[in-house]
């Protein structure tokens, strides 16, 4: 499997990415360029990573402009042939604004900049993102956002809720849901969710802030973890097949 | 050369912020009168935030000298410190107290903004950011307009530019409530032979301009540093700079993808005085001159006046010289990166920076008597001690009475602001981006910073208490020095360097000085001792609020920036207690004092007492025996005792883990004094029940006082059998104290 890690102008968890991914678990890992209009050298099984940060200054609207980059209409062809696309944080607000996921990422409903440690469960355990996590389990993972309030129509997150699709929501450390435990105002408490076809994930919550021994955190890991699983199996089955 | 304006007068320059006396020397280095763009270069090159010229004198008089400092302070942008495996530190601290008084966000942010551009300038990434704050009395609705618009704009700008906010500290006193300090640092890594210098070695050399096109903002920016903030300084609005964060990390990669070409001669960031300040410190320290064509400058806005483009302080710009031949190396970087880069000039050998504009000549002026160490002025001022210090010494804690309701008192104490939790302010900095730090998840008494490409990591921490220094400014200025070093030391770090931050009143006020002249002894005194050479920093002098009858010069606030290091294998140390049953220490001296303390100002009303408990030497064996604890495994726990004394440290150790403590206090002191009082050079331990032969020996063979208090609880706090409630009570006022006034 090879991670390709997207450079925005304006990115800054692209390195933390890299090192995560790279360093830490052993992957290969190329960088991509924003302005590069080819996607090469991946196919399914291998993952996209729009990192974290500022992509083009967050103008106009976070992620608004980072859309109508070169890269991302192939990372947008990509994820439609069945490629895995995460991203976090910023990478999140980027896939909403470009349509692979649903709804909108709106401002924290504080009206401020939120950096801290807290909680999220894992409310779908059977994607390929979260499966080595067992159902409700919950994880310590840090948010550092302005703009991380989901919001969706009815109609949306009804259908999101139908099929499974929220795959964390914030809570607190016992797992129980409320709105003290909702950092930002995110309707039903999302914190990340997947597409239909369950190869697009975006979340808020830095997993990569808290995937080393000696940052105190690696529960973190397990999402890059399950991905890395999930895409082997994938291509093993499709090695028998 | 232009002659169309008439020639400035001694008004003129008067007014430009220069005396009389500089008027002549100018005229006399000039051999003529020079036309108002050249007077308006002087005026600000000679200003004391480009000069230094009322504190160089003593500034050279602090230990700058060590066997790892890469360069000595003063000779670039920041201190550049060894720190083994191939790799050097530079880090730097400064001011932006003016701006962020009049615009707070704008302020604030374009003073993180110019602090990491002082640190990639040189080559270096930036890695970590700290900040120290002083506001006026928080209940103040205008304090909290400020406090809300310095924290968006340093988290605003950090954050987006995807450096850490690592730590930082925060005090509030009237003295500040006109003058607020926003000091900031900035902490980069570089490999040691691949720094750029600010040099224009090599004539003939093209001269680019790089990064956001010049505006016609913060003209004047470092003479309205250099001013009293008066009631009118809201009229000096446009003295104030934008910053914009995103030009900024565009402007990093790029600079730092071009330094990897080779085709950079000398660099320097666009700060205060603008083209001004970099073509001649560049050209100076080559004893080269330059030839600049102002209008190739890219400028925001048409038919900008050539005295406005080389005053203007428009962010997000930087100087460089480059190879000649080798300029399209660079155009190719900047482009990738869609920035600006313009050549608008050469290196020449006459020491002399002609400026052109429209084919003319407007300026010409002498590279050297323009900068510190040329011919700037540099002046000694008259001190005396100011009559405040009398008072100071009158106090005695015999006259204060012991209150009956300790309890009581406590809460006082913890519940004020300079006590209670900053996450109100923290929380709106993104900490932990470049994961680095180490801090997040085990806390400690200063920030740790891991390294990705060594071993070691980084100790950081900033501080200073300014009304300590007020009370003695040789002694507060020893306890800031030593205070950082203790954080450090506590957090498992080794002491390396200093930056320092010198906010003080007007220099001219002999009160002032005399607190400048003596704060200054303190600290070299104690960077001595410590072996923490200064590095380089900033003077900010003129902080007062002006009222309409009065002045009152802020309390004396030389903040500090220490550097550490964590060798490796050692072991992070961090503050919180682990487990209830641990015993309980403090180390250092039990003394009957409660002199400028947290306690004495709130719960007594007293605002002038003596300078806390200190002496250096104890402090250093202090230090010696607490590295020794650590590199034995013999502690579980450390945090040194500061504001709000022996009771604030025990909770803060609780807090984090839902612990608590029930200790004992001795009947041969005081009771609030051994609680509340701010003696120095004091810390509190936890240690295990088998490590306590160990710990109690080991201190014994080094001859440093330690008392057994009690034990860690379970959440019970309880002092000498006296129920001090519930840990959930404290925690939930430690907490929201600073939200509930700000949010309401």
């Amino acid at each position: 499997m090879k991670f390709g890690v997207v450079v925005f102008p304006g990115s800054n968890c692209d390195e933390d990415m890299r090192h995560v991914l790279g360093d830490v678990l052993g992957q290969e890992v190329d960088m991509l360029w924003h302005k590069n209009d080819k996607l090469e050298g991946f196919g399914p099984g291998d993952c996209i990573v729009l990192p974290g940060g500022f992509s083009y200054g967050d103008y106009l609207r976070s992620g608004a402009i980072a859309k109508l980059s070169p890269i991302m209409q192939q990372v947008i062809t990509f994820a439609n042939s069945g490629g895995y696309v995460i991203g976090i944080c910023n990478g999140f607000q980027i896939l909403c604004e470009s349509g692979l996921l649903p709804g909108v990422l709106l401002a924290n409903d504080s009206q401020k900049f939120i950096c801290k440690n807290l909680h999220v469960k894992v409310d779908n355990a059977d994607t390929p993102f979260t499966q080595k996590a067992s159902a409700d389990q919950v994880l310590k993972i840090p948010i550092a956002h302005a703009d991380g309030r989901y919001y969706a129509t009815a109609e949306v997150l009804k259908t999101l809720e139908d099929n499974n699709q929220v795959l964390f929501r914030y809570c607190a450390e016992d797992a129980s849901l409320g709105d003290g435990h909702n950092p930002n105002g995110s309707l039903n408490h999302i914190a990340g969710i997947c597409n239909a076809g369950q190869n697009v994930f975006g979340m808020m919550p830095h997993p990569e802030r808290a995937s080393e021994d000696i940052l105190g955190n690696t529960q973190g890991r397990l999402l890059f973890e399950s991905l890395i699983e999930a895409s082997k199996k994938a291509s093993l089955e499709g090695a028998i097949a | 050369m232009q002659t169309a304006e008439a020639l400035p007068t001694v008004e003129v320059a008067q007014k430009l912020g220069l005396t009389e006396d500089e008027f002549h020397k100018i005229v006399e280095i000039m051999g003529r009168t020079p036309n108002f763009t050249e007077l308006s270069i002087f005026s600000v090159m000679w200003s004391e935030h480009c000069s230094y010229k009322n504190s160089i004198t003593y500034l050279k008089k602090l230990p700058r000298k060590g066997e790892h400092l890469l360069v000595e302070a003063g000779e670039e942008n920041a201190g550049l410190i060894d720190i083994g495996d191939g790799l050097a530190c530079a880090f730097k601290i400064e001011s932006h107290n003016h701006p962020s008084a009049i615009e707070p966000y704008q302020g604030a942010a374009t003073g993180v903004g110019g602090i990491h551009r002082d640190i990639f300038t040189m080559g270096a990434r930036p890695i970590a950011a700290l900040n120290s704050l002083r506001f006026g009395d928080i209940d103040n609705p205008k304090t909290q307009h400020l406090m809300k618009g310095v924290v968006k704009g340093i988290g605003n700008y950090g954050n987006c530019f995807g450096v850490p906010t690592v730590g930082g500290e925060v005090y509030f006193d009237k003295c500040y409530q006109q003058n607020i300090l926003v000091n900031a640092m900035s902490v980069g890594i570089v490999k040691v032979g691949e720094t750029v210098s600010a040099i224009a070695d090599g004539p003939g050399n093209p001269v680019l301009i790089v990064g956001s096109a010049t505006g016609k903002d913060g003209i004047h920016g470092a003479t309205f540093a250099s001013a009293d903030l008066t009631e009118d300084s809201s009229q000096d609005l446009p003295a104030v700079q934008v910053g914009d964060p995103f030009q900024e990390k565009l402007l990093l990669e790029a600079t730092l993808e071009a330094i990897k070409t080779g085709a950079i001669v000398g660099m320097q960031d666009m700060g205060a005085a603008g083209i001004t300040c970099s073509t001649s410190e560049m050209s100076a320290k080559s004893k080269t001159g330059m030839k600049i064509d102002l209008d190739k400058v890219p400028t925001r806005q048409a038919d900008m006046k050539p005295f406005e483009i080389l005053l203007s302080e428009s962010q997000e710009r930087m100087l460089i010289v480059c190879h000649k031949g080798q300029e399209q190396k660079l155009y190719d970087v900047f482009d990738k990166w869609d920035l600006e880069c313009e050549h608008i000039g050469e290196v020449t050998d006459t020491g002399i920076i002609d400026f052109y504009a429209k084919g003319e000549l407007v300026a010409s002026v002498p590279a050297d008597p323009l900068v510190l160490g040329g011919g700037a002025p540099v002046y000694d001022r008259m001190y005396s001690r100011p009559a405040y210090l009398d008072e100071v010494s009158a106090f005695s804690i015999d006259k204060v009475k012991e209150p009956t309701d300790l309890v009581a008192a406590a809460r006082q104490v913890f519940a004020s602001p300079n006590i209670v939790s900053k996450r109100w302010i923290y929380q709106q900095y993104d900490s932990m981006v470049r994961t680095n730090t180490m801090t997040t998840n085990a806390i400690s008494d200063a920030a740790v910073i891991r390294l990705k490409d060594s071993k070691k990591s980084l100790v950081v921490t900033v501080d200073c208490n300014g009304s300590y220094v007020y009370a003695n400014p040789y002694v507060g200025a020893m306890i800031a020095v030593s205070e950082a070093a203790r954080n450090i030391v506590c957090s498992g770090g080794e002491p390396a360097a200093i930056t320092n931050c010198l906010n003080f009143g007007n220099p001219y006020d002999e009160g002032v000085y005399y607190q400048f002249v003596n704060a200054l002894k303190g600290m070299g005194e104690a960077c001595e001792k410590f072996n923490t050479p200064v590095t380089g920093g900033n003077v900010s002098f003129y902080n007062q609020s002006v009222y309409k009858d009065s002045t009152e010069p802020v309390f004396p606030t030389p903040t500090i920036g220490m550097l550490g290091i964590m060798e490796e294998g050692k072991k992070h140390m961090t503050m919180d207690f682990k487990q209830a049953g641990d015993e309980i220490y403090l180390i250092g001296d039990v003394v009957n004092d409660i002199g400028s303390s947290e306690y004495v100002k709130i719960v007594h009303g007293i605002d002038k007492s003596t300078v806390p408990h200190f002496d250096l030497q104890k402090e250093f064996d202090l230090q010696t025996a607490l590295k020794g604890l650590i590199s034995s495994d013999a502690v579980c726990s450390l945090h040194d005792i500061s504001e709000g004394g022996l009771f604030t440290c025990l909770m803060e150790s609780s807090m984090p883990n839902n612990l608590g403590f029930v200790i004992n206090t001795d009947a041969a002191y005081r009771k609030d004094a051994y609680l509340f009082g701010e003696a120095q050079s004091r810390v509190v331990a936890s240690v295990a029940a088998d490590k306590v032969a160990e710990f109690e020996n080991q201190l014994a063979a080094q001859n440093v006082l330690f008392y057994k208090l009690g034990k860690v609880s379970n959440g019970d706090l309880a002092i000498d059998g006296q129920d001090f409630g519930s840990l959930a009570g404290w925690t939930e006022m430690y907490n929201t104290t600073i939200e509930n006034k700000l949010e309401n």
